[in-house]
């Protein structure tokens, strides 16, 4: 089995990486110190198995798991324990909390051997994820090559498309694929509202609200960009906006 | 309820206030009747009436007085005072001398300056220990708030102070675990570190105020267990003029601040990270200032600093009532956090 392990502090990594010398059948492909090189390392070895750590410069174990197509197993290890332990240990292939003890790493592993095809536990994990406070704040995506971390200040309005939403800044829009309803869920409602089937807009940045056929609405963003409302949609705008 | 009957001040005024008013009262008596010995008995008796029903009056105040309305309460028992005495005076005169002994009675509008005269008295005295009463339930309903706000103040603090540690505990915990096969020699020095980093921040829990030099001696104890964790990711240098060693600040007021600035240091770019920290003494001040890199191009994710700051914030405006003692600055790629810790510390150490 060929493992990578993910995690900013060089004794961390080594701890798994003792750990897991002592078992045979696995190789250590790659250690990562960060999300970055971690996400390079999985799309070069293609791991049946990465250790994650959740805390880790720029973006943390749960944003560059979002950016891997094919997710491999994963057993997070972290100190991180403030949050959905629960929900971890019931869905995730594992959860090893720091310091974990050998017998517990190999546990861990006996799980990943009966488990292996099922990766299905990682989208709740991640939804689980994307309610932290920290993650609300910013949207990790992928444009071409390189990673590009957009502050949520920074989004003018999401648009449903096929299997993707499409996040349009000023600097143009970036796909990330992930459903409308998540990121209605994970934006600060307060600013974020879901005001077409279609559209997530920042309302911040509306200009204007006019009427446009009966029960339907239009409204203006600051950048001129004008979008539909529905009836729903602008009955939640009014509550925000308090109109 | 404490009872106005039972302040010293309040019994001898009131006895002064009696005997005066018994002699002004039978002197005048005396001028208009032409006889000594009933009119100062007659003013030993009116007077000393007058004043024990008003003495149960007040009495009874601090068992019951009106939510509103006490005003028209106060007059209410003053008339009913002045009545009692308006009949009771000279019944009780009368067993002393009958009508032809005392030359008053020829002047038969006296009697309701009887009325006038105790009903004016009472109400006199019953609106002095109105005021008192409602004094002391004010002083009470401050002590009270202040009390309270006394509690919730030592509840924030501590809730403050409890915010660090876990993460960091548990890793270097888990970087202790790494080490002790590989390298048991720095395990045992490490497991050391952070006995004395906890211990350090266990001892202080009591007292309020330490010297910076105290203080500077925790962070360095968390600095190096910080690197240990992060190896060469994590530089520190820390820049304490002699000068400022014995100036003193609130305990553990630091820690949050170098965490801080440690994690958006860390976690917000990959390349090696330099803490600088230096102190500065300024007119019964002394500053601190902790900076850390950050990533420039993130600055709008990074902002939001949220509890760290604010907590301390907060905690320095409780001890010293100020709100401008946190100051953040950002210059190219260094965020810098400058505290200003005013030298009162003698108001919370003894």
């Amino acid at each position: 089995m060929n493992i990578i392990i993910i995690d900013d502090e060089p004794l961390a990594q080594s701890i798994v990486a003792e750990y897991a010398q002592s078992i045979p059948g696995i190789q250590i492909m790659a250690t990562c110190s960060d999300g970055f090189e971690g996400l390079k390392a999985i799309q070069q070895h293609k791991p049946d198995l990465i250790f994650l750590d959740i805390q880790m410069p720029r973006i943390n174990g749960f944003e560059m798991l979002e950016l891997v197509e094919q997710k491999p197993a994963v057993i997070f290890t972290t100190a991180f324990d403030e949050y959905a332990i629960k929900a971890f240990e019931t869905n995730a292939i594992d959860y090893l909390l720091k310091p974990f003890s050998k017998e517990r790493f190999d546990i861990a592993l006996q799980k990943v051997s009966k488990q292996i095809p099922n990766t299905t536990g990682t989208d709740a994990l991640l939804q689980e994820a994307a309610l932290q406070p920290q993650q609300q704040n910013r949207i990790v995506v992928k444009d071409g090559h390189k990673i590009k971390i957009i502050p949520t200040s920074q989004i003018h309005f999401l648009e449903a498309s096929d299997d993707y939403v499409k996040i349009h800044t000023a600097e143009g829009g970036f796909l990330k694929k992930k459903r409308m309803s998540e990121f209605e869920a994970s934006l600060d409602a307060q600013i974020f509202v879901r005001s077409h089937r279609s559209f997530i807009i920042n309302t911040q940045l509306i200009t204007r609200i006019d009427l446009h056929e009966k029960d339907s609405y239009i409204l203006t963003l600051s950048t001129g960009k004008q979008l539909p409302v529905s009836k729903t949609g602008y009955s939640k705008l009014k509550q925000i906006l308090g109109i | 309820m404490s009872s106005i009957t039972a302040d010293k001040n309040f019994r001898y005024v009131y006895i002064i206030c009696t005997i005066v008013w018994m002699g002004l009262r039978g002197f005048l008596l005396y001028n208009l009747s032409g006889q000594a010995a009933p009119a100062f008995i007659d003013a030993s008796i009116s007077v000393v009436l007058i004043f024990s029903t008003c003495f149960l009056m007040v009495n009874n105040m601090q068992y019951y007085l009106p939510k509103t309305k006490k005003i028209g309460y106060v007059l209410i028992l003053s008339g009913l005072i002045g009545i009692i005495n308006l009949i009771t005076q000279p019944l009780l005169l009368h067993l002393f001398f009958s009508d032809d002994h005392y030359s008053i009675w020829q002047l038969p509008s006296l009697r309701y300056l009887r009325f006038i005269e105790s009903f004016m008295i009472s109400a006199c005295i019953g609106f002095w220990a109105l005021l008192w009463y409602v004094k002391k339930d004010q002083e009470s309903l401050i002590a009270q708030q202040s009390e309270t706000a006394q509690l919730a103040k030592d509840a924030e603090l501590y809730m403050l102070r409890q915010q660090l540690q876990p993460h960091f505990l548990f890793n270097s915990l888990n970087s202790i675990s790494a080490l002790t096969v590989s390298q048991p020699d720095k395990a045992r020095h490490m497991i050391q570190q952070l006995s004395d980093f906890l211990r350090s921040t266990l001892k202080k829990e009591e007292k309020r105020w330490h010297s910076l030099q105290d203080e500077i001696h925790t962070i360095q104890l968390y600095l190096d267990i910080e690197k240990v964790r992060f190896g060469h990711r994590l530089q520190t240098e820390v820049d304490i003029p002699e000068s400022c060693t014995q100036l003193f600040l609130p305990a553990l007021l630091l820690q949050p601040l170098v965490e801080n600035a440690i994690k958006h240091g860390l976690y917000s770019l990959t390349g090696n990270v330099l803490i600088h920290m230096e102190a500065a003494a300024s007119s019964n001040e002394l500053h601190i200032s902790i900076s850390n890199p950050f990533n420039v191009n993130e600055q709008q994710v990074s902002q939001g600093t949220g509890f760290g700051l604010s907590s301390i914030q907060r905690r320095l405006f409780l001890l010293c009532g100020r709100h401008d003692l946190v100051i953040t600055t950002k210059h190219e790629s260094i965020f810098t956090v400058k505290i200003i810790i005013p030298q009162i510390h003698e108001y919370y150490n003894h």
